[in-house]
């Protein structure tokens, strides 16, 4: 275990590496002048040579690179303002290191997408297993029908419409927004609801499907027979047994499909004007605010990267086979 | 350390009945499929007694994996149709409640499975897997259980039991595993174990070792063993008695001397062509049934064997493609469409305990018999002279 999380950490840093550089070199080569809308109207070329200069994008794009490297580890200033390390750039709009606004922004962004995967994972699974278990009945052709129709939903248009109905119109749930959990549990929950709903109806038809197929390849196993010749209930036939094996493919499934739901956690939020990762970025393309661009690129890279060696550690856990890998 | 767990009492069970252990009569199995209805068993019987072994041959797909789960009560009740009676120490099993065969399996009757890689979930350490059994039947704790499953892989000859009992199905050697299977199935000490194929998976050498397993077992815990095979080679050093299935039903029956030594039907004959010999050359290929088994869902007329039977000719006005010859000669008997032909002029059959379900008489079987035996010593030679 030790060494496959050690592996996994120095390739992680690689990617990372490697992610860092090619948004950096796009970013910065683009012909767009950052220094030149900050200067404002009554710009001078001395002043742009300042702030270019602060700004650190005075250097060819090489060598401005391996300033943010070193930055990273050792911090940096831009003009007045200092980076600590690890400095990820410093936004000029915002005036605040691009990591300071990034944790900032963090816990809305984790709150969407992990809120809406815990409701994937119970709801799809739940129904799954269900339809899985009463196969061919009335409670299957229900679930798979309902999953049709979620799945044949956008996230955009969807939420619009449950906004309007829900809370413009008949005023059922409260308006989605963000309100820190440690300030209030009930305000936080309340604000993500909408998020939560619209993220998880999208997604959770995926995993009811492929729950049932999964728990019905599981139930025509050999084992799962001679669980119940061993005389073992349901409970040990079903839940102990037949889901154990069933589970293995689906969280294989929502390892892959992280990136998706982070992809749908930032459209979420900007649906929804939450205050998140995803809204951070679209400002940041608006104002054309290139620190901040690249650093929410690569917080969105860097929790790809986490949440893969997470899924890989689950699948040791989750299936002796892999642990003797 | 075994004897303390062994429940069997000689002193009880032949005092409480004169019924034999485990008693089949007249077992019929059918499934609703979507191209129609499949009769995979139709009218079998058989008894066992506790401390004895019977062997049910046949070639796949003749009805035996399906005849050991009607015996668990294991078919999906919803898709199936099990008919006839399946007595176990006189208790009903068909259509007893789904909680009192529950109760029964795994503790009073146990099954192992042909391939224990697919039968073992591999989620599960083999210990905890043992474990389970115990405890969903014993009610014991987790500590004892585990001690218990030790002490079954110890049973079983599995080295280093305890530190084995830690490991997942997939970290044993075919051998070990089905040892393993056999552990779990042995672990409530049962009256009665079903073998479907336990050795079919495994090579020659370790199939010898399990079955010696298999007998060791049944010396110390007297335990009653229906033992499923499609090779004749693993009955005759095992069995006391032989059913030979076709098509889902019985065609032989009878002790394995009656059955290996003097076989009655064409199709047990033609098994018996198709065992290797030991005293006979290794590389001698065997000579199997030519044809296929039918498929169940348009099962032949009249003898199911008779599109392959090799001995119809023997028979003046050719019944085996319109009359079903009866199992005649044993103690239970089964009705086919009127009298096999011999069966007249041949009353010293039915006594002998001995079954067959064929037109052939005393005397064409005979000529049938040498027939067989004169083709034999050429087929071997030409295959000598093409492996050398
Ligand atoms: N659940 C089922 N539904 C329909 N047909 C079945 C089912 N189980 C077995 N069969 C059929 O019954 C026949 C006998 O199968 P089986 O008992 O497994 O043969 P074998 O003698 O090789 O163990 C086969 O033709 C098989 O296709
Ligand atoms: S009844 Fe006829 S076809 Fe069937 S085994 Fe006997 S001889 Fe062959
Ligand atoms: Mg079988």
């Amino acid at each position: 275990m030790l060494r496959f999380l050690i592996r996994r950490t120095v390739s992680a840093a690689l990617i990372l590496l490697v992610v860092s550089a090619v948004t950096y070199l796009l970013f910065f080569a683009l012909p767009s002048d950052p220094a030149l809308l900050a200067c404002g109207k009554q710009c001078t070329p001395q002043l742009l040579a300042t702030i270019r200069h602060n700004m650190g994008i005075d250097a060819p794009v090489p060598v401005q690179y391996w300033h943010f490297l070193v930055g990273v580890f050792s911090g940096r200033s831009f003009g007045a303002a200092s980076c600590p390390a690890p400095c990820l750039g410093y936004s000029f709009v915002n005036g605040q290191p691009v990591l300071q606004t990034l944790l900032n922004r963090f816990p809305a962004t984790a709150s969407v997408a992990l809120g809406a995967a815990v409701l994937v994972l119970t709801l799809g699974v739940g129904a799954g297993m269900i339809a899985a278990l009463r196969r061919g009945k009335a409670a299957d052709k229900v679930a798979m029908g309902l999953a049709l129709i979620g799945a044949s939903m956008q996230i955009y248009f969807f939420g619009i419409v449950v906004r309007y109905i829900f809370v413009d119109q008949l005023a059922w749930l409260p308006l989605p927004g963000y309100t820190s959990p440690g300030a209030s549990l009930s305000g936080w929950a309340g604000g993500m609801l909408l998020p939560w709903i619209t993220l998880a109806v999208v997604n959770v038809a995926t995993y009811a499907r492929f729950t049932r197929s999964s728990m019905l390849e599981s139930l025509s196993e050999e084992y799962v027979r001679a669980v119940r010749a061993k005389g073992l209930g349901p409970w040990g036939v079903y839940v102990k047994h037949a889901w154990r094996g069933a589970m293995t493919p689906v969280v294989t499934m929502f390892g892959i499909d992280l990136g998706l739901f982070l992809g749908g956690a930032l459209i979420t939020e900007t649906t929804f004007n939450i205050p998140g990762i995803g809204k951070l970025a679209v400002d940041s393309v608006a104002d054309s605010d290139l620190p901040m661009m690249m650093g929410t690129v690569l917080a969105a890279s860097t929790a790809m990267v986490l949440v893969n060696i997470a899924v890989d550690a689950c699948y040791a856990v989750i299936d002796p086979r892999v642990r003797a890998l | 350390m075994t004897a303390a767990v062994n429940p069997a009492n000689p002193a009880i069970v032949t005092s409480v009945s004169t019924e034999p252990f485990l008693q089949v009569r007249d077992l019929s199995v059918r499934f609703s499929t979507e191209d129609g209805p499949v009769q995979a068993v139709d009218g079998l019987s058989f008894s066992l007694e506790r401390g004895r072994t019977l062997g049910i041959v046949g070639e796949s797909g003749s009805g035996k994996s399906v005849t050991s789960l009607a015996v668990l009560g294991l078919h999906d009740r919803a898709r199936t149709r099990v008919g006839g009676s399946i007595r176990l120490d006189g208790a009903e099993l068909v259509g007893a409640d789904e909680a009192r065969l529950r109760g029964l399996r795994g503790s009073r009757m146990a099954m192992v499975f042909q391939d224990a890689l697919t039968a073992l979930s591999p989620y599960y350490s083999v210990g905890d897997q043992i474990a389970e059994t115990y405890r969903r039947h014993t009610g014991c704790g987790r500590r004892a259980a585990g001690e218990r499953a030790a002490q079954m892989l110890a049973l079983v000859g599995i080295p280093s039991p305890r530190r084995r009992a830690r490991d997942y199905p997939h970290q044993f050697s075919g051998g070990m595993r089905q040892r393993v299977m056999i552990a779990m199935a042995l672990c409530c000490d049962p009256d009665l174990l079903i073998a479907d194929e336990p050795t079919t998976a495994l090579d020659v050498t370790v199939q010898a070792q399990i079955l010696e397993l298999l007998a060791e077992v049944q010396q110390e815990f007297r335990t009653a063993i229906v033992l499923i095979t499609h090779d004749l080679g693993v009955i005759a050093g095992i069995a006391d008695d032989v059913l030979v299935m076709y098509a889902g039903r019985s065609v032989e029956h009878g002790s394995v001397g009656q059955v290996l030594s003097a076989p009655r039907h064409p199709y047990t004959m033609g098994l018996l062509a198709s065992v290797p010999r030991l005293d006979g050359a290794v590389d001698v290929p065997l000579r199997p049934v030519p044809g296929s088994p039918p498929s169940l869902l348009a099962v032949p007329g009249g003898c199911a064997f008779h599109p392959r039977c090799q001995a119809r000719d023997l028979l003046p006005d050719d019944p085996c493609g319109s009359r079903r010859p009866a199992l005649l000669g044993g103690d239970g008997g089964d009705g086919g469409d009127g009298h096999a032909r011999g069966e007249a002029d041949d009353g010293r059959e039915a006594a002998d305990g001995h079954a067959v379900a064929c037109h052939l008489g005393a005397a064409e079987r005979v000529a049938f018999a040498r027939r067989t035996v004169e083709a034999k010593p050429n087929d071997t030679t030409r295959t000598e002279g093409t492996s050398r």
